[in-house]
Order: C-alpha cells, then sequence, then structure tokens
C-alpha cells in the first residue's frame, strides 16, 4: 500500500534516523512512504493568529497534492504533523480563511479540508494495526520504556483529536506491542521547552529535567519521541537523565530491520 | 491606530472571546513558563478586556510562551490565552524594527545538533 | 354569519411603545364580521374586562379578537370574561402582538403591519368557530412517585398524609437515595441518616403507602387524572415478604467481590446482599452479574442458609399495571463521571477522589468505618487539597455549563469536618467563587475559615500528579498572582453533579419535556416551578436542577400540595378541542390509530347509507376522554376524515390564507 508522506525540513538533515527507520519499518509492515513532490517547509508553527495566511500555503499545498493523490497525508514529525492538521481543520471549518488561502493559491480547484492527515502512529494504529505489528516482532524490547508526547500531538485536542490529551495512550499500546513495558509518569504530556531556549535556555533546561526525572522516577530506562525539537530538548538540555530515541528507532529494532 | 482599535485588533486576531473568562486561574495554574513570566496568562486575557493593551505590548513574557497550548486545552470557558498572547506578539514583530530575533543574533546560538525545526519555530515566533 | 369584536390591548408601553395599537383597531374596523373595534391601556384589568363585557352585550357579539400578550398569560382571562358576559369561551380567540410582534421588533412601521396580520389570522379563525363545551373525566386517587430519594420520600409522606394512596417506585433495592449517602448535613452538621430514617421508616408504615423497590416504569399511557402505568419488578430473587433481613446470607455468601455501589464502590460486597444497614425494604437481594449459583448453577449456599426459605433463585422480572391520577418525578442526581478531568489524575491516583467518596470515607458505616484514611494505603492524610468547581461552569464541552449549586457548602463542610477531627490536618481549598446563598449559609462558610482556620485559595488547579508518593497539586493563587504547588496526601474534588441518567428514559415515557443538559423543565421558571408543561406530572428535587436538601424537600412537599389539590377533585374539565372522525370520509385504515399516542382511537362496525346502499363499514372512533387534542392523527389521515374540534383543517387554512395574502 501507499500512501503520501510529507517529511519535513528537520527529517532531511538533523533528524535523519526519524525518516529512515520510519520507511525501513513501513515497508517491513508493508506500506510505501511516498514522498510528495515539491514539499515545503510548513513553518514549524501553526499560526495562531486569523490574519495569517501566507504561513499557512506551504501546508494547503502538500494537502492539496494529497488531495489528488489518494486523499491521505502521512506525518512524522510532531511539528509538521500539528501545523499541516490545524491547517487543515482552518481549510475545512473557517470560512474566511479558507477563501483567502485559495484566493492566493488559485487553485484548478478550491481546497477545502478533503485530505486526512494521518500521524505515522494514527497509521500504525489504525491502518496496520498493533496486532499485526506485535505479530512482526523479532526483537521484542524487553525494557521499561516511557512515551513523551509533549504538546503537538495532543494539543489543542479539538482539532488534533489524537488521544485523550491529559491521559493518552497510542505510545503505550504501541511498545506494548513491541514487547516492551510502557510507563505512565505525569509529564509525558508537559512542554520541553520548546523553540524558547535561544532566548531562555533555563526554560527547556527546567522542564527537560523535569521530564526525564518524573519519567526515571516511574520506572523508565528510556524515553522515546516523536518530535525532532523535543528529543534535541531532552538529550541536550535534560542533563542525561535518561537516553531519549525516535519511536521509530525502537519500532525498527523491535522488527529486525535497523540498519 | 488609537488603543482602542488596537485592542479590537488583537481580539480579532487572537480569534478569543475574552468576556467569556471567568477568572478561574486555571490557564495560569496550569502554564509551565509561569515564573518566566511577568504578566501571567490569566492576566493576559483580563487586562485585554479592559483594553489595558499597551502593558501587554510592553510585556517581556510575550517572549517565554511556549505555545505548548496547556491554557487552551484545560479552559473551562473555550478562551484561548495562548492566542491572545500571539496576537500580542505577532503585533510587537509586526511593527516595523520590532523583531523578538534577528537573522544575525542566531548563528552564535546554534550547536551542532540543533534541528532546524527549532530554528524554524523560533523565527517565526520571534521575527516577522 | 359571526358579530365579532376585536379588543387591542397597550399593556401599558409593552405593545403600544412599538404596535401602533390605534391604527391596528381602524384597519381591521371593515374586516369580515367584525362589527366593533377598540383598544385600552390595559386589557387584562377589570376595567378592560368590563369593556369587553358591555361591547359583547351591546353589540350582540357571537366573537371575540383580543390582540394583547402570549394566551399562555391571558387566554383563560378573557375566556372568563366571555362566558360571564354569555358568550362560549370557544369563541374567543388570541392574537399575541406582544411576545410575537411589539417584544421583538424594533421598527415601529413593520411591527404595526405585523400585528395588523396577526390580528387578521385570527378574525379569520374567529369566523369559523364554533361553541364547544367540555367534558369530564374521573380522577384516579392515587398517585405515583418515581425515585425514593428524599424527594420521592417527602412527596409521598405529604400526599399520603392527606389521605391519598401513594406508590413509590425506586430503582434500587432500597429506598434512601442520595442522601444515605451523606455522612453529615450542612448548615447544622446533623446526621443525615439520623433525619433522613425516621422519614424512611415512616414510608414503610404508612399504610397508604406502596414502596415498590427494585422496580421501573416501563410504560405510561393516558393523561392527567387518568394515567396507567407498567412498572416492571426486576428479580431480585429474594421474597421480600419472606425475607427477615437476618443477613446470614451476606456472611455465608462466598463471593464477595463485587463493588458496593452504596460505598461508592470503595470496598467489597457479597453477591446476595443489603445495600446499608437501615435499608427500606430490610431485604437482600442477589447480584446476577456476580451470583456463583445464577452463572454457573453451583453454589446455593444462601438458600440453605437462609431460615426464612426467602431464596429464590427461579424468579423472573414481573409485570405490574396501575391507575394513578398523577405523577411525581424524583429521579435524582449522580456526580459526573470525570475521564475528561485526567489534568486532577482521578482515574489514576487512588487518593484523589470525589466529595461523595469522601462521605463515604467520613461515615461511621463506611469502608473505614469513619475513620479518615486514604484509599491508597489506609495511612492518615496530613495534608488535603480541595478542588472545586470540577466539572461544574464549563461551557469548553468537557464538563455541564451550570452552577452544581451545592459543592461550596459540602465543601466547607467536609474541610470543617475534618479540621474538627484531625486538627493536626492541614486543609486547603482552591475555589473560583464561593456561592452561599442561603440561611445561616454564609455564615457557615466563614467558620471554616475563621474557626477551623481552612485555607481558601482563589484561583483553579492546573494539574495534578503524582511525585514520591505525593500527590503535587499544581493550581494558580490569584490573589497573590502565583502559581502554587502543594504536596498533598489526598485530593478531593468536587464534581459536579448532573441529573440520574435514567431520567431521560422516565422523561419520554411521560412526554415530559428536558433541557440540554437533562434537568425536566418546569412549566413556568418563577410560577409554576414544581409542574411540568405535561398535565398531573410534578418535578421534585434534583431531576428539575442542581439544588441542596432544605430546597428539594420544600419543592417535594410542593409538589405533593399539587398532587392533592388536583386528586381531591372528584372529576377533570376535559379539553374539548378532540378529534373525531367524518364517518362518510372514513375508510377506515387504522393509521390514525397506530400514530395516536394516548391510545384515544378505537374502531367501529357501523352501517352506513352509501349511494343509497346499506353498507357496513369499519370507522375510526375517538374517545374524547382520552384525546389530548395533539392532532397527530389529523394530519396523518390519508382521506381527510379526522379533524381537529376548534383547529378543523378549515379554520387553520384560513389562518394560512390570511397571513399569506400580504
Amino acid at each position: 500500500m501507499k500512501i503520501c508522506y510529507y517529511p519535513g525540513c528537520t527529517l532531511k538533515t538533523k533528524s535523519q534516523a526519524l525518516d529512515q527507520t520510519a520507511r525501513l519499518a513501513a515497508l517491513a509492515l508493508g506500506v510505501e512512504m511516498e514522498e510528495i513532490e515539491n514539499w515545503q517547509c510548513c513553518g514549524a508553527v501553526y499560526p495562531m493568529a486569523r490574519d495569517e495566511i501566507a504561513t499557512k500555503l506551504s501546508a494547503v499545498r502538500a494537502l492539496d497534492y494529497a488531495k489528488h493523490n489518494g486523499g491521505r497525508l502521512l506525518t512524522l514529525c510532531s511539528a509538521c504533523h500539528n501545523v499541516i492538521k490545524r491547517t487543515n481543520e482552518d481549510m475545512r471549518s473557517d470560512g474566511e480563511i479558507c477563501s483567502r488561502a485559495n484566493n492566493y493559491l488559485q487553485l484548478e480547484e478550491s481546497y477545502r479540508g478533503e485530505t486526512e492527515v494521518l500521524h505515522y502512529l494514527e497509521m500504525l494504529k489504525t491502518v496496520v494495526g498493533f496486532d499485526n505489528i506485535a505479530q512482526k516482532v523479532v526483537k521484542p524490547l524487553n525494557r521499561k520504556v516511557g512515551a513523551y508526547y509533549g504538546c503537538l500531538l495532543l494539543r489543542p485536542s479539538g482539532v488534533m483529536a489524537f488521544d485523550n490529551p491529559e491521559n493518552p495512550t497510542i505510545i503505550e499500546d504501541f511498545i506494548r506491542a513491541l514487547g516492551g513495558t510502557p510507563v505512565i509518569y505525569p509529564f509525558r504530556n508537559e512542554c520541553c521547552g520548546a523553540y524558547v531556549g535561544l532566548k531562555n535556555p533555563d526554560l527547556p533546561k527546567k522542564q527537560s529535567e523535569r521530564i526525564l526525572r518524573s519519567a526515571k522516577e516511574k520506572g523508565a530506562e528510556e524515553v522515546i519521541t516523536a518530535c525532532p525539537l523535543c528529543l534535541y530538548n531532552l538529550n541536550e538540555k535534560g542533563s542525561g537523565i535518561l537516553p531519549v530515541k525516535y519511536f521509530t528507532e525502537l519500532l525498527a529494532e523491535a522488527l529486525g530491520v535497523k540498519s | 491606530m488609537t488603543v482602542k482599535e488596537q485592542c479590537e485588533n488583537v481580539k480579532r486576531m487572537s480569534g478569543t472571546d475574552v468576556r467569556k473568562c471567568m477568572k478561574c486561574g486555571k490557564c495560569s495554574g496550569r502554564c509551565p513558563a509561569f515564573h518566566e513570566m511577568d504578566i501571567k496568562p490569566h492576566q493576559f486575557v483580563s487586562l485585554l478586556a479592559q483594553g489595558r493593551i499597551e502593558e501587554l505590548l510592553k510585556s517581556e513574557a510575550i517572549w517565554s510562551c511556549l505555545s505548548c497550548m496547556a491554557c487552551v486545552e484545560r479552559c473551562p470557558r473555550a478562551v484561548a490565552p495562548a492566542a491572545v498572547i500571539e496576537a500580542v506578539r505577532d503585533t510587537v514583530i509586526r511593527a516595523q524594527g520590532a523583531n523578538g530575533m534577528k537573522a544575525e543574533d542566531i548563528p552564535p546560538m546554534v550547536d551542532e545538533l540543533i534541528p532546524q525545526q527549532l530554528l524554524m519555530s523560533a523565527y517565526r515566533k520571534y521575527n516577522k | 354569519m359571526q358579530r365579532i369584536g376585536v379588543f387591542i390591548c397597550w399593556c401599558g408601553s409593552n405593545i403600544a411603545a412599538t404596535v401602533d395599537v390605534e391604527r391596528v383597531a381602524d384597519a381591521v374596523k371593515k374586516d369580515q364580521g367584525v362589527v366593533y373595534s377598540a383598544t385600552y391601556q390595559y386589557m387584562c384589568s377589570e376595567n378592560g374586562q368590563q369593556l369587553i363585557k358591555n361591547a359583547i352585550k351591546e353589540h350582540s357579539l357571537t366573537g371575540i379578537v383580543v390582540g394583547s400578550c402570549s394566551p399562555r398569560m391571558h387566554e383563560a382571562t378573557f375566556r372568563k370574561t366571555a362566558e360571564a358576559a354569555g358568550l362560549n369561551s370557544y369563541m374567543v380567540e388570541i392574537a399575541n402582538i406582544r411576545e410575537h410582534c411589539s417584544w421583538i421588533h424594533k421598527d415601529r412601521e413593520e411591527a404595526t403591519e405585523k400585528a395588523i396580520i396577526l390580528v387578521r389570522t385570527a378574525i379569520a379563525k374567529v369566523n369559523l368557530n364554533a361553541p364547544l363545551s367540555a367534558g369530564e373525566s374521573p380522577v384516579i386517587k392515587r398517585a405515583l412517585v418515581i425515585g425514593g430519594g428524599i424527594a420521592g420520600i417527602q412527596a409521598a409522606l405529604d400526599i399520603a398524609e392527606a389521605g391519598f394512596e401513594v406508590d413509590i417506585v425506586e430503582k434500587n433495592a432500597t429506598i434512601g437515595g442520595r442522601m444515605a449517602q451523606i455522612d453529615k448535613t450542612f448548615p447544622t452538621l446533623d446526621c443525615s441518616a439520623c433525619i433522613l430514617t425516621p422519614k424512611m421508616v415512616d414510608c414503610a408504615q404508612n399504610e397508604k403507602i406502596d414502596i415498590l423497590s427494585y422496580s421501573e416504569v416501563e410504560e405510561v399511557k393516558g393523561f392527567v387524572g387518568n394515567f396507567s402505568v407498567k412498572i416492571k419488578r426486576k428479580a431480585r430473587f429474594v421474597d421480600e415478604k419472606k425475607c427477615t433481613g437476618c443477613k446470614l446470607c451476606m456472611e455465608k455468601c462466598p463471593s464477595k467481590k463485587g463493588l458496593d455501589e452504596f460505598n461508592m464502590k470503595l470496598n467489597k460486597r457479597p453477591a446476595i446482599y443489603i445495600p446499608f444497614a437501615q435499608a427500606i425494604p430490610n431485604v437482600a437481594v442477589i447480584d446476577p452479574e456476580q451470583c456463583i449459583k445464577l452463572k454457573t448453577g453451583k453454589c446455593g449456599l444462601c438458600q440453605k442458609v437462609c431460615g426464612a426459605g426467602a431464596i429464590d433463585y427461579t424468579q423472573k422480572d414481573e409485570y405490574i399495571e396501575r391507575g394513578y391520577g398523577a405523577i411525581v418525578v424524583a429521579t435524582g442526581f449522580k456526580p459526573i463521571e470525570l475521564n475528561a478531568f485526567n489534568e486532577f489524575g482521578y482515574s489514576e491516583n487512588q487518593d484523589v477522589i470525589t466529595s461523595l467518596e469522601l462521605e463515604r470515607i467520613m461515615n461511621a458505616a463506611g469502608p473505614t468505618n469513619g475513620v479518615l484514611l486514604r484509599p491508597s494505603d489506609g495511612e492518615h492524610p496530613k495534608v488535603i487539597t480541595f478542588i472545586q468547581c470540577v466539572g461544574s461552569r464549563d461551557t469548553s464541552g468537557c464538563g455541564k455549563p451550570y452552577c452544581s449549586k451545592i459543592c461550596c457548602m459540602y465543601t466547607a463542610k467536609h474541610a470543617m469536618l475534618i479540621r474538627e477531627k484531625y486538627p493536626d490536618t492541614e486543609v486547603h481549598v482552591f475555589y473560583i467563587d464561593v456561592r452561599t446563598p442561603g440561611k445561616n449559609y454564609d455564615e457557615f462558610f466563614r467558620r471554616a475559615v475563621e474557626q477551623y482556620g481552612v485555607d481558601y485559595i482563589k484561583g483553579m488547579v492546573g494539574k495534578v500528579y503524582n511525585e514520591n508518593g505525593k500527590l503535587m497539586v499544581q493550581g494558580s493563587n490569584l490573589i497573590d498572582n502565583e502559581q502554587v504547588l502543594i504536596e498533598s496526601d489526598l485530593v478531593v474534588l468536587a464534581a459536579a453533579i448532573e441529573p440520574e441518567p435514567s431520567v431521560r428514559k422516565i422523561a419520554t415515557l411521560l412526554t415530559a419535556s428536558i433541557d440540554t443538559n437533562n434537568f425536566l423543565t418546569e412549566s413556568h421558571a418563577k410560577l409554576r416551578p414544581v409542574e411540568s408543561p405535561t398535565a398531573g406530572v410534578y418535578l421534585a428535587g434534583v431531576c428539575q436542577g442542581p439544588k441542596d436538601i432544605p430546597e428539594t424537600v420544600s419543592q417535594a412537599s410542593a409538589c405533593a400540595a399539587k398532587v392533592i389539590g388536583l386528586l381531591v377533585k372528584d372529576k377533570l374539565k376535559t379539553n374539548p378541542c378532540v378529534a373525531s372522525a367524518n364517518e362518510t370520509m372514513c375508510n377506515g385504515c387504522s393509521q390514525c390509530a397506530s400514530v395516536c399516542p394516548y391510545g384515544a382511537i378505537t374502531y367501529v362496525e357501523k352501517e352506513l347509507r352509501v349511494d343509497g346502499k346499506t353498507e357496513l363499514r369499519r370507522i375510526a372512533s375517538v374517545n374524547p376522554a382520552v384525546c389530548q387534542g395533539c392532532g397527530a392523527c389529523t394530519v396523518t389521515c390519508p382521506s381527510g376524515a379526522m379533524d381537529l374540534k376548534g383547529f378543523s383543517s378549515k379554520q387553520i387554512m384560513s389562518e394560512v390564507e390570511e397571513i399569506c395574502k400580504r
């Protein structure tokens, strides 16, 4: 099965591990991730101001491409997912933003939020199925893993509709499917400090340490995430309290496809 | 622009109805950047409702908000303090020369591992 | 040909400020049938009514139109006025030029035009009106109370006191409801059971009251004065007449892993059980999901040990049907589910509990015998943090938009009781507002602060999390503009209350209206607060809106007064606006009978002369005592044979035509 895939800038440079392990694992699960043509940077943050139109257009272009190529757009980086999913919701439900964006783009047919935005984790859960993944595991994790959700996958939950924003379960189910033991800890949905580090390096440090301390206290041996920025903050600012990896690295490892 | 017009503009940009706030403070009770902020999330909503936009425009807190959406997620009245903060910040950085971060500021801060996503996020948040 | 009088009311400035009343009166002067037209400042006043009476006599009027407020306000007034002047009351029509016109329009020109059309519509109808007279129907002198909490108990006792028979239908195995679960009551701190159980015993001992516990209302037919209700008596597998309540079966039952609902599932109970010591009836019930005998056929221990021979595993649900003149709905409430509030960690942490759970923990008959111990490890909590408004006043979609009303008071009560009993305990309360209207209520709350030193923090909690065995409560202190972090041992959530979900089914059965929050709607928010818009149905307790015990008891007694006022009547006047079938047009297709919600339509075989021949035909026949005039049959009838007196198709069409003329 083929599915349109939006990698995003970071996955082509600093976070190639996320991209590559995801592709390898997907192939092993019978999913071919077809990178869309001419994609542009999503902008990394969703512009909340209602008069921001130009900064949303690259997401709309990608969405429109996917609309004509299978109707689904697969994302992997949490930030890209957040920007593209929220922009898609604007195109679906905010008449003003939708018409202004279409005026800019002058597409043959207006884009109105028709594409389904699917995060890789959602794809694993709903398209492949965690049961099927469990059957294909050759090297069970056999360790305690803490899922770190962060903000971007979960919030705002009304739009993201990813999981329960305060008590999510999808990554825990994923860890279980890979033969690991999920560790639930209270800071798994707290912000890592995000981009504010460039202005105020103390904040990511405080947040990252707090998150990893919380995971460690509840027994985690390692933490996984879907976000390059979270991974950077947790690894670089988290004082090495616990190792942090991309969730796809564990998937590839368990499926025995890691290069 | 008059103060009143500026207020209305920020309200429009934020897309949030500040009159819905019931002053429970849950946003500030949840905010991970609370201690870094001179003006707290609930005060952004309250001051905007009072038309005290000038104080907000001078606030340092606009550079500390993580846009983590915890306040938005948990507001019992469907108010979005983060969207108000962003609308204030956008108002500041859209004014000429008022950028929160200049391109030349960035290279010294970059290390080998810093992801593009971080630079892009910060640049988008702090600059226009 | 009618002789119609038109009376346009100013309603002070309510109508006259927006509608040119003189122009309205003038415009319709020459309309068909109109022989008199006038305006007056307050048509509903004695003088206004006199004006109408005089006009009826002087001008020999056969029908009148009053252009005024909604017929819900003064239709009855003007009908009586007409009757006093010798005019049949169904010759009166109201044109609502206030609620439907002056109150909703700003432009005087537009409003005046619309008022003229509305008055003309009523004139068109009166031209086709005919005098109608009301029949009578008998009243069944027995009341049904649905729900056996304090509301239902009080209503039943008051109705029985007046000499009428009352049945209480309670879905649980005992009456008592939520009040039985509460430890102490505010603002006097007296023991809840001590004041409730005497009333429960009164119910049991009262010859006029029949308690149908472990039963549910399944079907309701009929109308005010004449309800016929089917009640399901659920199989409790214990003969109510034989069981002595000795509890030997409870001791011997080997299946002890059921969750004790009465104790908010904080401890275990056997498969056969009596919910609590003072249960009424004091009769055991078997949980069929848990009983080994009922599930596997093996065991039967309780039957062996029961000296009274009361255990009967073959019992089936039974249905009984009874007639009632009036129905009181008192179905009560439950705390909301907290799945949407995981920021407070209720599902992950045993020591985050709801206020109702705390009531059970504080109660001598509760899971800890009244000793304040936290659920996780049975230790005494040293720091307790209360969070108010959990799910109340929430318009985000997660909770309820209303204030649950009772939480401020019971939280103050909990805080005070804990500080009284365990003075070394630190108690914090996060609040948004403290709402304590009521006699001695604010004084009560202030005692918690001033006398007991409870720490009230103005602000909401953002997150509760577990760290190193402590519950960390992170929230706002808005007065000091701080974010605070309180290391707690126990967190108590004042969860919003919502109507007991079964009320939806009851509302449907009774055709009683219900609002978006599942509260039953009263007939008038201020003036008919205990009556449902469905005649003969009354509302008591939280099923109508959040309220505390004193208010519930008052409302229940008010319901009882209304019920007694109904049941003392031997006969009720029926609505003459009922359906009837035109015999020559009816083809006996049965469609009308299938849509009639009241079962008022039957069929008769009748000999009719058609085209000079005598034919035996099947014809619809409406029982006028049962028909409520809803009109469902008239719109269903394919041959146009069914019509409604006072609202005939011709009358309705003439009104429509009048509106469309413009």
